[in-house]
């Protein structure tokens, strides 16, 4: 096994000059599965995103390190290449880029020393369509261009199991698909998940916990971890609501 | 589906595989001494020796002295990018390169034929094309047709060869869509013009392979002036596809071709360019069809080098339900100026017509749209659609956009988008967070933006495009 470390040290981030990540602290380990919950605008979202080095994010103060490697200030790219992925809660339409040739060169960055042939991984890419149930036909259209909310989580889900990433946040996955859509994606999910993967999972309700049952619940307010528990934690939050948790 | 994403890959492959070249791989200039020059400068003495060295029959040769008068009486356009740079007492306007014209690459001077070998043309031809023909300077050295086209009467040839050869029908397709008191540089090719092709498809020959010529410019402060003429008769189909490339030098070069087309009834032209001149070369081109009823024209062309460009390519859709697709990219680099658009004129009813208009400006280069659309009263039920995009990669890119709209028929139905956008912090992100470099991302967004386009170009062409934006992005750096 090959294990896979993901620290975050006292992370603190702000958009346009206004601080919305004061102080977050924690760790997921492969093979660990983590839920960061949080009523709205408390900051998990920007916490995926200045995990992936979005540049509209400023880390003012702390760290994030894989494996031991500071990457708070690194390129997107470089922390994709250490094993971090992010499946967004709203997925960007990129007009006229076909998904095709977006997998194939996000692959051949990734793993560089694997030549995997053309047929091949179009097979690998289409077998896993079916898996999400995506039509094989968007793999000729353009990155979530027409897609529907559901189209684009799945596309997301397709994405993390190409990727083979080693750390994954999943940003309000569940949003946006029906029941029977949230299935596929949690099986997709649990297909993945082994020792070798960690996962962390930014939800606002309990929906996809229901499925996969983590083993780490974080709550989030107003920009700081504010409680660390297990799924006792996530099944209250489900009576309960926030507010029961004081900051 | 399959081979959709296969050819993506063969193109990827192909640019892969020329990521080391570098624009100044077409620019290398070759040592080559012209059997015949006018040397530079530009009078009436000038275009009789043109005439002369050709054998011209009378009437060309009146009709040169009478366009350049035109030439030297009207002024220089000042409406449209700075043309101050171009010294016409310093161009050679006329350069003949060789004494034959071959019909076999091994019968071309070994030095033309290295350049072409260079820039794959022979390749090319073996795999894609019906027929091509190869242009050095002012004279077309190469030529050849597939023979189960020329048995079936089509006649492919550079205008030269076929004034000597089909002179009756030159003469009833030259200058009549654009006739030299157009425009000054309409009149200047009128003058000077040599080479240029000649493709002539009779009635219900319909050819599946496209054929090309490709024009190479090597003289220093020199002009490449062709005029080229596309007739195809009723019912008739045909692909032409043009090339074109020069050497880099520290003065000007000035192209300015005319290309003809005449789309007779029922008839289905696609008419394919993408230049890459170097930034020495003013390209000066004036482009024109001629659609009849029924009949059908193309235009994708992509202006992708050249210090300044004006292009503006036209269709008059002259009879009832002709119809024509105007696909332009244009890219402006550093210190370049590429005004550009295309033009629907709507003659009779139900035609119809839609421009599509995608420019990139990196650096401080400009690109401009100015198409026209005109509908005049009686083209009953014409309809047209007009979309331009710009992208600009740098904050000092920049680009103008002036659409001209003459609707002088009630029932017409025309519409006008335009867009203006950047590339996206969004976007970058997205896909650099699945690994991909900043390089490689914004190429890819550009692609993409290009995308709609790029599937109308030959394979060919789009792995130009696909080098040559890479290219220019990794020469960015970081966007913005």
């Amino acid at each position: 096994m090959t294990n896979t470390v993901l620290e975050i040290k006292n992370l603190k981030a702000e958009v346009e000059g206004k601080e919305i990540l004061k102080g977050i602290n924690l760790t997921v380990n492969s093979g660990e599965i983590h839920a960061l919950m949080g009523p709205n605008g408390a900051g998990k979202s920007t916490l995926g995103e200045v995990l992936i080095g979005h540049p509209n994010y400023k880390v003012t103060d702390g760290k994030i390190l894989i494996n031991g490697k500071d990457i708070t200030y690194a390129a997107p790219e470089e922390r994709a290449r250490a094993g971090l992925f992010l499946a967004f809660q709203n997925p960007i339409t990129v007009s006229g880029v076909k998904i095709s040739t977006f997998l194939r060169m996000a692959y051949n960055n990734l793993y560089p020393d694997q030549k995997i042939p053309l047929k091949e991984f179009f097979n690998m890419v289409k077998t896993v369509m079916n898996d999400v149930d995506m039509d094989v036909s968007f793999i000729s259209r353009a990155i979530n261009d027409g897609f529907s909310g559901g189209e684009r989580k799945r596309f997301e889900v397709l994405q993390m199991v190409i990727l083979k990433p080693k750390i994954v946040i999943l940003d309000e996955i569940d949003s946006g698909l029906d029941v029977d859509a949230l299935k596929l994606v949690s099986a997709e999910i649990k297909k993945m998940y082994n020792e070798n993967v960690g996962f962390l999972i930014i939800t606002h309700y309990q929906r996809i916990l229901k499925d996969i049952a983590p083993e780490f619940v974080h709550v989030l307010k107003d920009g700081k971890i504010v409680m660390n528990g297990d799924k006792t934690v996530s099944d209250r939050i489900e009576d309960e609501g926030y507010d029961w948790i004081k900051e | 589906m399959v081979e959709d994403y296969n050819k993506d890959e063969e193109i990827e492959k192909l640019t892969e595989s020329l990521k080391h070249n570098k624009k100044s791989d077409f620019e290398f200039h070759d040592t080559i001494n012209p059997v015949y020059s006018t040397g530079a400068g530009l009078t009436r003495k000038t275009v009789e020796e043109i005439s002369d060295i050709k054998h011209e029959p009378d009437w060309m040769r009146r009709s040169r002295l009478k366009a350049l008068e035109i030439f030297l009486s009207k002024p220089m356009p000042t409406w449209g990018p700075d043309l101050s740079g171009i010294d016409f007492d310093s161009l050679t306007y006329y350069s003949k390169p060789g004494e034959t014209k071959a019909k076999n690459w091994d019968d071309v001077p070994d030095k033309i034929k290295e350049t072409f070998d260079k820039l794959g043309i022979p390749q090319m031809e073996q795999k894609y094309l019906a027929g091509s023909v190869a242009q050095y300077d002012s004279e077309g050295v190469y030529g050849s047709l597939r023979k189960e086209w020329e048995d079936k009467g089509v006649i492919f040839t550079d205008l030269d060869t076929a004034i000597q050869e089909h002179p009756d029908l030159v003469k009833d397709y030259y200058c009549r869509a654009i006739p030299p008191s157009d425009n000054k540089f309409a009149a200047l090719n009128g003058a000077v013009w040599s080479g240029g092709s000649f493709l002539y498809v009779p009635k219900n020959v319909q050819i599946d392979m496209p054929l090309q010529t490709y024009f190479r410019m090597n003289g220093e402060q020199s002009g490449q002036f062709e005029h080229t003429i596309v007739v195809a008769d009723e019912g008739a189909k045909v692909h032409y596809i043009e090339g074109c490339t020069a050497p880099k030098y520290n003065t000007s070069s000035l192209h300015t071709a005319i290309v003809e087309i005449y789309a007779r009834k029922n008839s289905d032209v696609k008419y394919t360019s993408v230049q890459n001149w170097s930034d020495s070369v003013y390209n000066l081109p004036v482009k024109r069809a001629w659609v009849d009823e029924n009949a059908h024209m193309d235009w994708v062309t992509g202006e992708l080098g050249s210090k300044v460009t004006m292009i503006y390519p036209s269709s008059y859709l002259r009879g009832r339900k002709a119809s024509t697709s105007n696909l332009q990219i244009t890219l402006a680099t550093k210190d370049t100026f590429k005004d550009a658009g295309g033009k629907a004129l709507h003659l009779a009813p139900d035609t119809t017509s839609r421009i599509v208009s995608k420019s990139i400006s990196l650096d401080n280069g400009v690109t401009a749209y100015r198409g026209l659309v005109r509908m005049n009263e009686g083209a009953l039920r014409a309809k047209s659609h007009v979309q331009c995009d710009a992208l600009l990669i740098n904050s000092d890119s920049k680009n103008y956009t002036y659409p001209y709209d003459e609707i002088y028929e009630p029932t017409a139905e025309f519409s006008h988008e335009a867009t203006v956008g950047k590339i996206g912090t969004d976007e970058l992100t997205y896909l650099r967070s699945r690994g991909l470099s900043e390089d490689e991302a914004s190429s890819m967004i550009v692609l993409g933006f290009m995308d709609d386009i790029m599937k109308e170009i030959p394979m060919e062409f789009a792995v130009e495009m696909n080098r040559l934006v890479k290219l220019e992005m990794s020469k960015m750096g970081a966007v913005g």
